[in-house]
């Protein structure tokens, strides 16, 4: 729910913040929409190239590994994994915006810290995949997977996986390092000092716009 | 929403915070279920490789109806974007309107390359029979790293 700001702000210097809305968390929403199209860029373009091809590898051929079970086909199941550790820190995130509503440093350490092992777990996993893919022969400019159909495929397909999962991956890492400052703030009872917890919200809309993104992400490498 | 009178003249509305957990939880378990179900749904194409056309885009589409659902949940829930002050959602969401049309301008554009490619580049239009050669264990290693 809308934080609403505190008293001693300077209300965008004209007196009145006309959406009720901190200036530095409605900047915040700014920024994600843009960074939307940045992402949104890069998937359409990923869409043009691929409706421009004839044939286009099949994803449950080339995602179907998983760590410690080698040679077994296991399609799709590794990145489920993925997506249930991002989804998951979203929600310990959100608890974390929630128990800074409520005032409440110790809830908010304990959510902010369960965030950040869940994007690091996430990053571990991100980090297994490539390697596996690499080791597979895949990289920018090498794709080994043939098209669905069997015929030769072209490079496209490794550019944009590696680009844009890099690009999502590069999100996710900002949004750990965010996060860990944000505890370590939190920790030192810099919040509580100011009267809220308004910066926990905004470090938790950009976590969420990530866990946003890689809904997409997953739709378009792993599931069309 | 209550009113709020003294904490500043230019706040007029302040948000009520439901101390309970239950919305962000029962919003968990959505958004888990309909991530089993795009799971199923993209799994039903792999062990189902010879399905009908029809059936092969419509199964694309729900999936996409279900992602599109996914983000309206992170956004509405999660992120609170709901619970703000309807012009300001306006600000975010009309802008976002323009992805209608460059996801439509685009991929239209992408079919139609492919299309004129097919048409007139000879190269192109064999595409699909250059097979390729089954695989094998020492496959290519990527990259110059000495």
């Amino acid at each position: 729910m809308a934080q609403t700001v505190p008293v001693e702000r300077k209300w965008w210097s004209g007196g009145k913040s006309p959406f009720n809305l901190e200036y530095g968390k409605l900047m915040m929403w700014y920024f994600l929409m843009s960074d939307a199209f940045t992402f949104g860029a890069f998937l359409i373009s990923y869409g043009t190239i691929r409706f421009s091809s004839n044939n286009w590898p099949n994803p449950n051929e080339v995602f179907q590994a998983f760590p410690f079970f080698e040679g077994v086909s296991l399609p799709l199941a590794f990145v489920s994994l993925m997506t249930f550790i991002l989804i998951m820190s979203s929600v310990t995130m959100v608890l974390a915006v929630h128990e800074g509503h409520l005032m409440n440093k110790r809830g908010v350490v304990k959510w902010l810290a369960w965030t950040i092992v869940g994007g690091i777990a996430f990053l571990g996993c991100q980090a297994w995949e490539w390697t596996h893919l690499y080791h597979h022969g895949a990289w920018w400019g090498l794709n080994p997977f043939p098209n669905a159909d069997g015929s030769v495929s072209t490079t496209n397909f490794s550019n944009f996986f590696f680009t844009i999962t890099g690009f999502h991956g590069f999100h996710v890492f900002s949004g750990v390092i965010i996060n860990i400052i944000m505890l370590i703030m939190a920790w030192n009872g810099d919040f509580d000092r100011r009267g809220h917890y308004l910066m926990i919200e905004k470090a938790g809309l950009y976590w969420h716009f990530v866990d946003l993104v890689w809904v997409f992400v997953f739709l378009c490498f792993y599931l069309i | 929403m209550e009113q709020h009178h003294h904490i500043s003249p230019e706040i007029s509305v302040t948000a009520h915070h439901d101390p309970s957990t239950k919305r962000i939880w029962k919003t968990f378990w959505l958004l888990l279920f309909i991530t089993l179900i795009e799971l199923f749904l993209g799994l039903s194409m792999y062990w189902f490789p010879h399905m009908a056309d029809w059936l092969h885009i419509a199964v694309k589409g729900i999936i996409i109806i279900l992602s599109l659902a996914k983000a309206f949940y992170i956004v509405s829930i999660f992120m609170h974007l709901g619970d703000e002050i309807r012009n300001m959602i306006m600000t975010i969401v009309v802008p976002l309107m323009l992805f209608v049309w460059f996801i439509g301008a685009f991929l239209w554009d992408g079919h139609s390359w492919k299309e004129l490619r097919n048409d007139y580049d000879p190269y192109k239009k064999e595409e699909p029979t250059r097979k390729a050669e089954p695989k094998h264990e020492d496959a290519q290693k990527p990259g110059h790293l000495k």
